[in-house]
């Protein structure tokens, strides 16, 4: 663990995005503080105002002060990137060891199931099937989740059977421990290091993804401020108001690159051979 | 080798089968269908009759099961249906005129996102840790980390508003049936200049990142160090034996990229209003069109089978390893 904190401290980037990601998720907590104004209060008398002392990132067409939308943005991006990595990554764990572990008819039908998901371009995946539920936080968060699964269910798959081999896990399986004891106590816990790695670049995928939702309007519904659609509006007066377009951007921007120095920051701290195996999951993550 | 393509081709047909079995269940194990929409018309011209004579007409009231079965009879014969909106035309029509727009874009995109990040990905692993080195790996985590539909926005903001230079989207002039056969041309490939930098932006982060670790791998080998003990010059070094191996790992990123190059990349097409396969897929999402949205899915889906089947077969044509190695290839 030392010798982990001592290689991530002399990674500048990799701490530069963890401070960062922290300060960005101090942000989302501490939104109703930290925002100047009520994020969903029009004022008539301000409509499209651009930035200036009072509204630093100018309001919009309901004259919304549009920093206090992007502070309570921060909210619905994190948590979903949260929320759908966890499911993406719960899935991924449960497929991945049973394939891994068990092998056989099990393995093919289950990597089968990967193939076949993976044949699907997600954005597609998400389209059809948004279309047909109500748009809300709870939505977006299962959708993604539902649809992200596929590769952390292959990395978990090809670390067990690389584990199950090792003298460790026979030991304890010709003392006679169960199946789930061994893949839960003495696998999964040395599975875990590319899992962690993978999940931190899955959030920045997945608050790219939501944004990209939002963006259309299939996203969290106005008046909740989402990045995504704050843009959205930018699009509709873009020949008048640069300011909505330019700064929810940059928040994404800014949340994305942070994830993603972090994520390799730990990756080539926990152990610099793992740079293979999870660099090929964030381009298919895409 | 043509057994390996032919049990190739046979392992693909149960995951056809699956293509069909999802796009379905995705769409009517989802609560709501196209009534729905007609439900809420304000107007109220949608009588309880209307709506039921509807169901009937598109098979919505009979069971699962003898939807899929009426629905997959059709497919086989290539027949998707037709669309549930206004036009009523038929899928394959409207796919048909969708297609070709997505590939030509997509595949200009790709050379040109190829041409650039082969010679990148390769003098940054060369000339690793030098200034080019660091410029373009900031630039390729930017690059990571940009949501194209905001880089979109930007340069429309920038080109298109405030120095207009390039039209905002579309991809021809409402008067260009006008303008003489040179001018048409131009206008259209105006039309092209936004769209395709904004797409080729993103790619050449990811392609020029996988082309540098390639190299930076291959170039640590023992046959590029026995190339060099020869004598040969280093430019036959990188650009011959290296470069060859190298590219190899770029072959799977470039066969993995393909759904997308089928599909069309869904927000910029919508931003661009590019009438490709990705606008269709969010016009037709907002309207509950189901047949055209499984149409979308299926076809789509096929193609990058299909694509992924040729990609390894050919694959497995450059490096006789993988052939041979039977079970490895299958994964």
């Amino acid at each position: 663990m030392t010798r982990f904190r001592r290689a991530f401290a002399r990674n500048r980037l990799a701490v530069i995005g963890a401070a960062v990601v922290l300060a960005l998720v101090a942000i989302a907590v501490l939104a109703p503080v930290l925002a100047p104004w009520n994020p969903n209060r029009p004022d008539v008398k301000k409509i499209l105002d651009a930035p200036s002392g009072r509204h630093p990132f100018g309001t919009d067409e309901l004259g919304r002060d549009v920093l206090s939308r992007i502070v309570y943005g921060a909210r619905v991006s994190l948590a979903v990137g949260f929320v759908s990595v966890g499911i993406a990554t719960a899935i991924g764990i449960a497929l991945g060891s049973t394939a891994g572990y068990l092998g056989g008819l099990v393995d093919a039908t289950i990597m089968r199931l990967v193939d076949l998901m993976l044949v699907f371009p997600r954005f597609f995946l998400l389209l059809a099937v948004l279309a047909f539920l109500k748009p809300s936080i709870w939505t977006i968060m299962a959708v993604i989740g539902l649809t992200g699964w596929m590769p952390v269910t292959r990395l978990v798959r090809a670390e067990f059977l690389a584990l199950k081999e090792r003298e460790f896990v026979v030991w304890s399986q010709s003392i006679g421990a169960s199946g789930f004891r061994v893949v839960w106590r003495h696998i999964l816990p040395n599975a875990m290091a590319p899992v962690l790695v993978a999940m931190t670049l899955g959030i920045p995928a997945a608050i790219l993804l939501e944004s990209g939702l939002s963006f259309l309007g299939l996203g969290v519904q106005p008046p909740y401020a989402t990045w995504g659609n704050i843009l959205s509006q930018g699009r509709d007066h873009i020949e008048i108001a640069w300011w909505l377009s330019v700064y929810p951007g940059l928040f994404i921007l800014i949340t994305v690159l942070s994830y993603n120095l972090l994520g390799e920051g730990i990756r080539d701290a926990l152990d610099p051979r793992l740079r293979q195996a999870v660099g090929r999951l964030v381009v298919r993550s895409r | 080798m043509l057994l390996y393509a032919l049990r190739r081709l046979l392992l693909a047909l149960p995951l056809l089968i699956g293509i069909t079995f999802v796009s379905f269940a995705v769409i009517h194990l989802a609560p709501g269908d196209p009534t729905a929409i007609a439900q809420t018309d304000p107007e109220g011209r949608w009588t309880p009759e209307l709506i039921k004579m509807m169901r009937e007409q598109w098979d919505l009231d009979k069971p699962l099961h003898v939807q899929y079965w009426r629905w997959i009879k059709r497919l086989v014969q290539l027949d998707f249906g037709r669309s549930f909106s206004q036009d009523g035309r038929p899928v394959i029509q409207k796919i048909g005129e969708r297609l070709p727009v997505t590939l030509l874009l997509n595949l200009i995109e790709m050379i040109i996102i190829l041409l650039l990040a082969i010679p990148i990905g390769v003098l940054s692993a060369t000339r690793q840790y030098s200034l080019f080195d660091k410029v373009t790996s900031v630039f390729v985590f930017t690059g990571f980390a940009t949501p194209d539909f905001w880089l979109a926005q930007l340069f429309v903001l920038l080109f298109s508003v405030e120095l207009g230079w390039l039209p905002i989207s579309g991809l021809r002039h409402v008067n260009a049936e006008y303008f003489t056969w040179w001018r048409q041309q131009w206008d259209f490939l105006s039309h092209l200049v936004l769209p395709i930098s904004v797409v080729v932006f993103g790619g050449l982060a990811g392609f020029s990142r996988y082309m540098r670790q390639s190299m930076l791998e291959v170039v640590r080998q023992d046959y590029v160090q026995s190339a060099r003990a020869k004598g040969l010059s280093e430019r036959v070094v990188i650009g011959k034996h290296a470069l060859r191996n190298a590219l190899m790992p770029v072959v799977t990123i470039l066969g993995l990229s393909l759904p997308g190059l089928v599909g069309g990349s869904v927000i910029i097409e919508w931003i661009f209003a590019i009438p490709g396969m990705g606008q269709l897929m969010v016009q037709s999402a907002f309207e509950r069109d189901y047949p055209v949205i499984m149409g979308n899915l299926v076809i789509v889906a096929t193609l990058t089978l299909l694509a992924n089947l040729a990609a390894d077969i050919a694959y497995g044509v450059v490096d006789p390893r993988i052939r041979f190695g039977g079970r490895r290839a299958r994964r």
